[in-house]
């Protein structure tokens, strides 16, 4: 591969089931008040060529719940727009001084690509393309484990646009790890059939997708990265594909309805669901500084034995 | 200063164009082959080769490269890719003309002829445009082109998307005897899609290129093709699809031809996942059934030839990422190499059906004469080491470029001289040692 994966967190696959797991049992822990700290004297840049501001905020309370401190790299405003390549960047940012740099990019496999290019540096993957967001799966696992007691055996549907989703990519890989079903749900032209590459079911109907399902996961209709015609419009999508109250009956009883955020109200979700108690959003959110800390910090131990 | 002699001797000689394959004796005074035989008069002072253990083949045709001059020279120069071209067997290549400036113009394609001569000796034949700077928008001079020397027309990678355009393009150069070579995709259905859309890109979290991009369009031309007589090209096809519509059109009467890639033949889009952008090409690998369906394609003759979209690009380019990145790999100088190892050395297919495919079955879709091994024809021929083993490395590349899928890979077959019109345009071990 070029590069030491134990030493990046590119994507949660080169870890095994008892790492992720104790991976998943940390955040919890670290949610419930399990310390602080850790990598003092350590410092974190914050990369990110693609506009995020609940992802970047999250890291950085993480980054400074350890303890380390944070630059920020504004890539709209860098010479990345003049031309400079991914590799460049990241060498330019660890040479400034960064231990840890969290990068996202709309490119798939950029994560990777950065990891080679760093001489020292660990890169965080913070979502790359539509490949993989690991942060995010860790946390929405953590969350299910929060609010369902357990992973194994759960039914997750994951509803939308999958095919151009690294939130679906990581959480289809982590969850049927951790023993739980996955099942994706949507039009053919946004999840298409060969999905099941992916180790999960394909449903192009809603009402039978969700029909057992223990976590009904939306998706953001991400409508910039839709191709012309991927959906007829909004309100089509919302008529096959939208999570309502009323639907949320086709799934199991007690489900809980997810979403990775920002929320298009009645588009994936109604926003009637958004205050309903069965919906962790919120939950997913909190959670989500505790994944990262855990990241952080499982990533500060590799540097410290190895 | 009397003509350059030189006679190979012992070499098993392969020339399918007349059915021979047998341990033989070459000679060639000055740009022919004087004779093929044992026992031949040889003339006084002519360099002797030994040929033992070594195979003669005709120079192989490629009519599907690009060699990026002008405007591309950090990727390839004319002269960096005839060095690819001799490295590889070849002693003529065609070369598309999505150059900068387009090859448009009379003024373009002598302009490629006049570098070609400053070469290695490798024929460059190039391929002029369709519409002028491939824009779509307005038809090239194909008279004058064809004067100036264009063996072709093609807008390759930007293929001509009106219908009514390709049409017309037809009707003209139709009247002309002239050959469209049809890169068939539909970038309205390619979208932003950067391999094919499969599996692995569903693994990779990649943007996929439909099948139909690329079959919709061979069918449109194809049709267009019968309608108006003129002989259409079907480039590097990718897909069981397309492989059904040429084979339909031939048999409606269509006069069309296809040509298929040495990666196409061989690799699947799981090399992707292996090799990152060096498996990056339009159009894109496609899974196992196609390429059982190339496979059988070439078998059963619906696929005429083998050519290898020699497609160099710099380093820095491929190193941009797949999404960023130029399509195309390199593929002039492991051409034999690569067809050889799958389908030769498995028993497959015979070395004289893919020295077929590669030189006498390109030369027919162009409407030239098939290169041979024969007494009175130009001496254009390759010689070839096979059975050794090698790890490919960049040293055994011609090109300015590096993005070869198959780097690092052990081979069989190696070309060890490349003679073009006499002249040696490439000599390695035994060959070299002559000179």
């Amino acid at each position: 591969m070029g590069f030491d994966s134990a030493r990046h967190l590119i994507d949660l696959d080169h870890l095994g089931d008892d790492e992720v797991g104790a991976l998943v049992d940390e955040v919890v822990a670290l949610s419930e008040g399990g310390g602080t700290g850790g990598l003092v004297g350590r410092s974190v840049a914050m990369v990110f060529f693609e506009a995020s501001t609940r992802t970047r905020l999250s890291f950085e309370a993480a980054a400074r719940g350890c303890g380390t401190t944070v630059t920020r790299f504004d890539a709209g405003t860098s010479s990345m727009v003049k031309g400079e390549t991914l590799a460049e960047t990241v060498r330019t940012v660890e040479a400034i001084g960064a231990d840890y740099l969290v990068i996202r990019h709309n490119g798939s496999g950029s994560a990777e690509r950065a990891a080679m290019a760093v001489r020292g540096a660990s890169v965080i993957n913070a979502g790359d393309g539509w490949r993989r967001h690991p942060t995010q799966a860790l946390l929405d696992a953590a969350t299910i484990r929060g609010a369902l007691g357990q992973i194994r055996g759960v039914r997750v549907a994951i509803v939308g646009d999958t095919m151009h989703s690294r939130v679906a990519r990581s959480n289809a890989a982590l969850l049927t790890r951790l023993g739980a079903s996955v099942v994706f749900v949507g039009p053919s032209a946004m999840t298409p059939d060969w999905s099941g590459t992916l180790g999960v079911e394909v449903s192009h109907d809603l009402r039978k997708g969700i029909a057992g399902a223990d976590v009904v996961y939306t998706l953001r209709l991400q409508l910039e990265r839709q191709r012309g015609g991927a959906v007829p419009s909004l309100g089509e999508y919302h008529r096959l594909f939208g999570i309502t109250r009323e639907r949320l009956g086709w799934a199991n009883e007690g489900a809980v309805v997810m979403h990775p955020g920002p929320v298009n109200p009645g588009v994936e979700l109604a926003g009637e669901l958004l205050d309903d108690p069965r919906c962790l959003v919120h939950q997913q959110v909190a959670m989500g500084v505790f994944a990262r800390m855990a990241v952080l910090r499982m990533l500060e131990r590799e540097r410290c034995d190895g | 200063m009397g003509e350059q002699a030189f006679v190979i001797r012992g070499a098993r000689v392969v020339d399918p164009a007349q059915g021979l394959d047998k341990q033989t004796d070459v000679c060639v005074i000055g740009e022919e082959i004087s004779d093929v035989g044992t026992g031949l008069d040889i003339p006084e002072g002519a360099r002797e080769i030994d040929g033992c253990g070594l195979v003669v083949t005709a120079g192989l045709m490629d009519i599907h490269v690009h060699l990026r001059e002008p405007g591309g020279e950090t990727s390839e120069t004319i002269g960096s890719g005839c060095e690819a071209a001799a490295r590889g067997g070849f002693t003529c290549v065609w070369c598309m003309p999505n150059t900068d400036p387009v090859c448009d113009s009379a003024m373009g394609v002598r302009y490629v002829l006049d570098r070609a001569r400053e070469g290695c000796g490798v024929r460059v034949v190039p391929i002029a445009s369709v519409t002028r700077g491939m824009r779509g928008e307005k038809l090239s001079e194909f008279g004058a082109l064809v004067v100036a020397g264009a063996g072709a027309f093609s807008d390759d990678g930007r293929p001509v998307e009106s219908a009514e355009m390709m049409r017309r393009a037809m009707q003209h150069i139709g009247d002309l005897g002239g050959v469209i070579f049809d890169h068939c995709e539909d970038l309205s259905i390619t979208g932003d899609g950067v391999v094919h859309e499969g599996e692995a890109a569903m693994r990779l979290g990649l943007a996929g290129i439909p099948r139909s991009s690329e079959s919709t369009i061979a069918a449109r031309d194809g049709l267009l093709a019968l309608e108006t007589g003129c002989r259409l090209h079907v480039c590097h096809v990718s897909n069981w699809e397309t492989v059904e519509v040429v084979r339909a059109l031939k048999g409606m009467g269509a006069p069309v031809t296809a040509e298929v890639s040495p990666h196409h033949l061989t690799l699947t889009d799981e090399a992707v996942e292996r090799l990152g952008t060096r498996a990056k090409m339009k159009p894109p690998l496609c899974g196992g059934v196609d390429r059982e369906a190339l496979i059988a394609g070439v078998e059963d003759g619906t696929i005429d030839c083998i050519a290898t979209d020699h497609a160099p690009h710099a380093r820095e380019l491929k190193a941009r990422g797949m999404d960023a990145a130029p399509f195309g790999i390199i593929g002039l100088e492991t051409a034999m190499a690569v067809v050889h190892r799958a389908f030769v050395e498995t028993g497959r297919w015979s070395l004289g059906f893919v020295v077929e495919k590669m030189s006498s079955a390109p030369a027919r879709v162009v409407g030239w004469e098939c290169a041979t091994v024969r007494a009175g024809a130009r001496a254009d021929l390759a010689v070839w080491e096979i059975g050794g083993v090698y790890t490919l490395g960049e040293e055994h590349l011609g090109s300015k470029s590096r993005n070869s899928p198959w780097l690092g890979e052990v081979f069989g077959a190696r070309c060890v001289g490349t003679i073009c019109g006499g002249r040696v345009a490439y000599a390695d071990g035994a060959v070299a040692g002559a000179y």
